[in-house]
């Protein structure tokens, strides 16, 4: 594409020798060039008419209706040689009067026709590179972008999952060149339970990727006040409504899933639906509800189903279901209904099978249009905890030491490495003091009841009080220098030295009873 | 429990020792901060010996942020001995052993 350049420059000498011999140090000498921008409308009939004449064209003869002719004069140019490249005017040469006050003769007519008729190709490479230039810069700036939306987006999706006992959770991820706004995360929770989601910001690029960023944080904020799936699709669009920008909307599917029963509970802000996948075939688990950040005060409703070991949970994003083939046809949720349903009696790489089916549905050399998100919850199989043993002390000052002695005799078969037994045993008296202060009040009465169990990869104490209802709050390191200067009490060390010292601490309450889990990962863990 | 909890003050070249003996949790508060009254005065440090501690919880640990507190005010440097890798560990994970400086045993510790 030609690119007409609006401002011509004229260079005129505008000092003659009898000027030179006045001149100041620093002043203009002879030769010396002004540079006057002039401005051209692309409309201006000069343009047409310089497109069409042979040669240079004299101004003070150009009966012209043209304002640049106006300008051009004003601006003390006298001759204008137009240059002109493959046919097209890309230039113009202005010159102002001779030196020597006399008009130009044909032969500087010739050999500025002459000059024009070279200097118009090289001046034409020269605009050619320049634009080339100025395209190279807007597509550097445009993968700059990509590279920022990308990096938000990769530093908002979860490293690892959470894998509980005979669950398999998997998640694919492949981002559009362009960067859609999915995302899906999945975290455990204090009281064991797995909540989950995938969703999807509509726009692409870095404005989606900051949406996203800011869902992913609304919803693990929202996850951890113990709210319901709805509850939390609930808080989330109201917190978003508002800060997002007009025509932007997030559509999300929010769960929250209890490995030991199989219970399932989710809500659904307008994303695509979830599969479930049966020892018959596969069901489209229904529930519907707003997008996110469209419209404040909404509620969804919520769909709670119990899965059966064996059985899978599919959500995907629609850029799996709406992938084109190269004729146009356009992959479907049918087809991956049907993908879910044929692969029910085997086990494992549903997603490896997606993706493959995916691949070979839109060819080699696809362009990905769309983010793909996949996330599977598969129940392997019903894990069996054994109970290793099981006792009730009573609520007495002193009584952590000997459930913890006794916990010590019960893991004894376990085979912990000793760092391993002694950092348990320490979490132990800790969560029981915890149980005894205060689940029971001090009340010698109440029971504090322990059970140790081994389930599949880990070895769990489970310690329980009659402080029904109450959470353990989340647990900061404490800060031991404002506890030296006085700027905090000493003590607040329980909590942070029960984390700190086993695998991981799983509480869940009834509205009698309190439970605390330590857990030992047996499956090769390190040494905390 | 039974186990009861000591701590005998005693000196040594300008240290005032205390051994810690038996367990120690929120009812060591008093013999502890009696032990520490009565090591001080004369002392240019302390060094708190846990050979002969059987237990210590998150109380214990409070009482020992406490005394270092107190000793940080009055210009003391503390010294611990006697701990067991696993009580060394919990030293490490509350960031105390920053606050201390931890000898492998007696013998290095009044040197």
């Amino acid at each position: 594409m030609t690119t007409w350049t609006q401002t011509l420059r004229r260079r005129i000498s505008r000092r003659t020798a009898e000027d030179s011999a006045h001149a100041e140090p620093g002043g203009h000498q002879p030769g010396d060039a002004d540079v006057v921008p002039v401005e051209i409308d692309p409309n201006d009939p000069i343009l047409t008419y310089l497109q069409s004449v042979p040669g240079p064209v004299e101004l003070d003869t150009l009966e012209l209706d043209s304002p640049a002719v106006r300008d051009l004069r004003a601006a003390g140019v006298a001759l204008v040689v137009p240059l002109i490249s493959s046919g097209e005017l890309i230039g113009t040469l202005n010159l102002g009067p001779r030196l020597s006050e006399q008009g130009y003769s044909t032969d500087d007519r010739r050999l500025l026709d002459s000059l024009a008729a070279q200097a118009a190709p090289a001046l034409r490479v020269a605009q050619l590179v320049r634009e080339q230039e100025a395209e190279a810069r807007e597509r550097q700036k445009i993968e700059q972008e990509l590279q920022v939306a990308q990096l938000i987006q990769q530093h908002f999706l979860p490293t690892t999952l959470p894998q509980p006992p005979g669950w398999s959770i998997e998640a694919h991820y492949r981002p559009a060149r362009a960067v859609g706004g999915d995302f899906y995360d999945v975290v455990e929770r204090p009281d064991g339970r797995i909540a989950f989601a995938v969703g999807d910001v509509t726009d692409k690029g870095v404005p989606a990727a900051m949406v996203m960023a800011a869902t992913r944080s609304l919803l693990r904020s929202a996850g951890r006040e113990d709210l319901s799936p709805g509850g939390v699709l609930a808080q989330v669009n109201d917190l978003l409504h508002g800060d997002i920008p007009s025509r932007m909307f997030v559509t999300c599917l929010y769960g929250i899933l209890d490995p030991r029963t199989g219970e399932l509970r989710f809500a659904n802000a307008g994303h695509n639906l979830p599969f479930l996948q049966t020892g018959g075939g596969a069901d489209e688990l229904r529930a519907t509800g707003m997008p996110l950040g469209l419209m404040p005060g909404m509620s969804y409703v919520e769909v709670e189903h119990v899965l059966k070991p064996g059985q899978l949970l599919l959500l995907h994003s629609d850029g799996v279901t709406e992938a084109h083939a190269p004729d146009r046809e356009m992959f479907g949720t049918p087809r991956l209904h049907d993908l879910v349903a044929i692969r029910a009696d085997e086990r494992g790489g549903m997603l490896a099978s997606v993706l493959a089916e995916l691949e070979r549905f839109t060819g080699l050399g696809w362009e990905q249009e769309d983010d793909i998100t996949l996330l599977s919850l598969r129940w392997e199989s019903e894990a069996a905890a054994s109970t290793l043993a099981e006792r009730t002390f009573p609520s007495q000052p002193g009584i952590e030491r000997e459930a913890m002695a006794w916990v010590a005799e019960a893991v004894v078969a376990s085979d912990l490495e000793p760092a391993r037994a002694e950092n348990l045993k320490t979490a132990v008296a800790e969560a029981v003091m915890n149980a005894v202060e205060h689940g029971n009040g001090g009340d010698e009465t109440l029971p504090v009841e322990v059970r140790v169990e081994q389930r599949p990869d880990e070895l769990v104490v489970a310690i329980t009080d009659r402080g029904g209802g109450r959470t353990i709050p989340i647990t900061e390191t404490p800060d031991i220098d404002a506890k030296l200067r006085g700027d905090q009490t000493p003590r607040g060390w329980g909590l942070f030295l029960i984390q700190s010292l086993v695998d991981a601490v799983r509480e869940s309450s009834d509205e009698s009873r309190h439970t605390v889990e330590l857990v030992l990962h047996t499956d090769g863990g390190e040494p905390t | 429990m039974t186990d009861r909890f000591n701590a005998v003050p005693r000196q040594e070249d300008g240290t005032g020792i205390i051994d810690l003996v038996g367990v120690l949790d929120g009812d060591a508060a008093v013999a502890l901060t009696e032990a520490y009254a009565a090591a001080a005065p004369d002392a240019e440090r302390i060094l708190l010996n846990f050979e002969p501690m059987t237990f210590m919880n998150s109380s214990g640990i409070a009482l020992v942020v406490e005394m270092l507190a107190r000793a940080r005010v009055e210009g003391l440097a503390v010294h611990a001995t006697g701990l067991s890798a696993h009580y060394r560990h919990i030293f490490e994970i509350t960031r105390l052993s920053d606050f201390m400086t931890i000898h492998d045993d007696m013998a290095s510790a009044v040197a």
